[in-house]
């Protein structure tokens, strides 16, 4: 049983990275009608971020964990400033090939300079160790990572659905012309959603830094495996990027103990399912 | 044909000179020319397809391409971004009524921002609209035709814009809630509000207008006072095919 739950941990902690990422993206997706596919090279951003804070500069995780989502969140607005904006109105494809081309400079970048072995990234003091749970053995930064993505998962949900400025920026995804009609700076809030989406991704990356090493292509990895998971709870929906990103994980870490040969594709099985029955994702609204 | 001799009186709050406007690649608007005083009530009519619509939208700027002259207040607004037009007090009920589906009636109607003082209150809208104070938790776009209507007409009245344009406010709506719509645009008037309408039930905009201009392929081609209707109506047979 102790293998099981720690499946389930490392379920849940996927799934996290999963949710964080995906969320951004539907945001994104939302506002700019953009496939983003540089989130992976972004995340990857926010965990170098957190690296050279604390080797060039001393500063460590906590501060880390608000600053490394600034820095990459505004170079974010910088690319949506100077070169996404431009693609509005245009067919998906270009934004999909812009982004792409970005993270792949951008991870190249990383490569040349830090070679493609993993750097280490010590976990903060006040996580170290671990809990006894009686069932099973809780290291404290991966409950942490859990709560945490979840709190954040949560408090953008809250943000988008039930607030003014969410309100403002629902509407600007309906029908950004009426919205800025009113007298509301759409391409203003365009870029700062980008920036939030990236943001949420750095901060991914700052959070897995302790876990995964901080490698160059370490969201080319995972950026695969987010965009079968954003398939799968669709695009239209942020609760849904939210529950499909942690529910995936968990899928992920049960197949890693029930049949360890499938997890690695249990995820893209799921993700052909779901397009043969209900191609717009489990919660996603159609186009 | 010439500029419409429409009568006009006092300063123009809205003052379009020579505006053509193109979607894409396709010439809409070949040379509109019209006024629209302090308190009036001014409607364009003409068939589908005149550019009626494509003149709101260019007064609003979210026409791509537009030239010519639109002044407001006396400052030149023909090549302002949309949002600039609006925190200047023009206020914009599109067509299609434009009620967000991702938004309940609460949002929908705070969504446009208060741009200056002078707005009406929630109160003084749900004792135009009293059937939205029963809504506002519902989905802006369950609501009937006429709610959506009258929503979309409400949120514009909040932000303090004395400006409105609404754009056939009466398509598709039974003949009560038209009546009702009238009723709304006689008190807004009576409050001082400037209103351009753009209207294809001519029988409704002869009980709220000034003057009328008619729009034909792109141009303004004739206009009159409310006043001289009765002398125009042959005319105005001949213009909307009716």
């Amino acid at each position: 049983m102790q293998a099981l739950y720690a499946q389930l941990l490392v379920g849940l902690i996927n799934g996290s990275f999963y949710a964080l990422l995906s969320l951004g993206l539907a945001v994104i997706f939302g506002m700019l009608n953009i496939i983003n596919f540089a989130h992976g090279a972004l995340y990857m951003m926010g965990a170098f971020c957190a690296y050279f804070l604390l080797n060039l500069a001393g500063i460590g995780y906590w501060p880390a964990l608000i600053i490394a989502p600034i820095v990459v969140g505004i170079f974010g607005m910088i690319l949506e400033r100077t070169m996404l904006q431009w693609l509005s109105g245009l067919d998906h494809l270009y934004g999909l090939l812009l982004t792409f081309g970005i993270a792949l400079i951008v991870q190249g970048v990383f490569q040349n300079y830090f070679g493609s072995s993993g750097l280490p990234y010590a976990i903060p003091d006040e996580l170290k160790g671990g809990m006894n749970l009686g069932f099973m053995f809780l290291p404290i930064y991966r409950g942490w990572v859990v709560v945490f993505s979840l709190i954040v998962c949560l408090a953008t949900w809250y943000l988008i659905e039930k607030t003014r400025l969410g309100a403002n920026l629902r509407a600007a995804t309906e029908n950004p012309t009426l919205v800025r009609a009113f007298g509301i700076n759409v391409p203003r809030m365009i870029t700062l959603t980008y920036g939030l989406g990236v943001g949420l991704a750095a901060l991914a990356g700052v959070l897995s830094a302790p876990i995964n090493q901080v490698r160059p292509l370490m969201g080319a990895d995972l950026i695969i495996v987010v965009f079968a998971v954003v398939v799968i709870g669709g695009m239209g929906s942020i609760m849904g990027s939210i529950i499909t990103g942690f529910s995936l994980g968990v899928i992920e870490g049960l197949t890693k103990y029930f049949y360890p040969e499938a997890s690695n594709t249990v995820v893209f099985v799921l993700m052909v399912l779901v397009l043969l029955v209900k191609p717009t994702g489990l919660t996603g609204r159609a186009a | 044909m010439a500029e419409a001799p429409a009568k006009t009186t006092g300063t123009p709050v809205l003052s379009v000179q020579n505006l053509e406007a193109w979607y894409g690649e396709s010439h809409i608007l070949h040379g509109i020319n019209f006024n629209v005083n302090a308190g009036e009530v001014v409607t364009l009519l003409g068939r589908n397809g005149a550019g009626k619509t494509t003149t709101l939208k260019s007064v609003m700027g979210i026409i791509g391409k537009r030239t010519g002259s639109i002044r407001f207040n006396d400052q030149d607004i023909t090549r302002a971004a949309s949002d600039k037009i609006a925190r200047m007090g023009v206020a914009f009920c599109p067509e299609e009524r434009g009620i967000f589906a991702s938004l309940d009636v609460r949002e929908n109607l705070l969504l446009p921002p208060i741009v200056r003082p002078g707005g009406l209150s929630l109160d003084q809208i749900f004792e135009l609209f009293p059937n939205l104070k029963e809504r506002l938790n519902s989905q802006g776009t369950k609501l009937s035709g006429g709610e959506q209507q009258m929503l979309a007409i409400a949120r514009i009245l909040r932000t303090g814009a004395r400006f409105l344009m609404l754009d056939e406010p009466t398509e598709g709506l039974a003949p009560v809630i038209i009546q009702q719509i009238g009723h709304t645009i006689a008190r807004l008037k009576s409050e001082g509000f400037t209103i351009l309408l753009v209207e294809q039930n001519f029988r409704f905009a002869a009980t709220v207008a000034d003057r009328y201009y008619i729009v034909e392929h792109g141009k303004v081609i004739d206009g009159f006072a409310n006043s001289e209707l009765q002398a125009n109506m042959d005319k105005l047979h001949t213009y909307l095919g009716v």
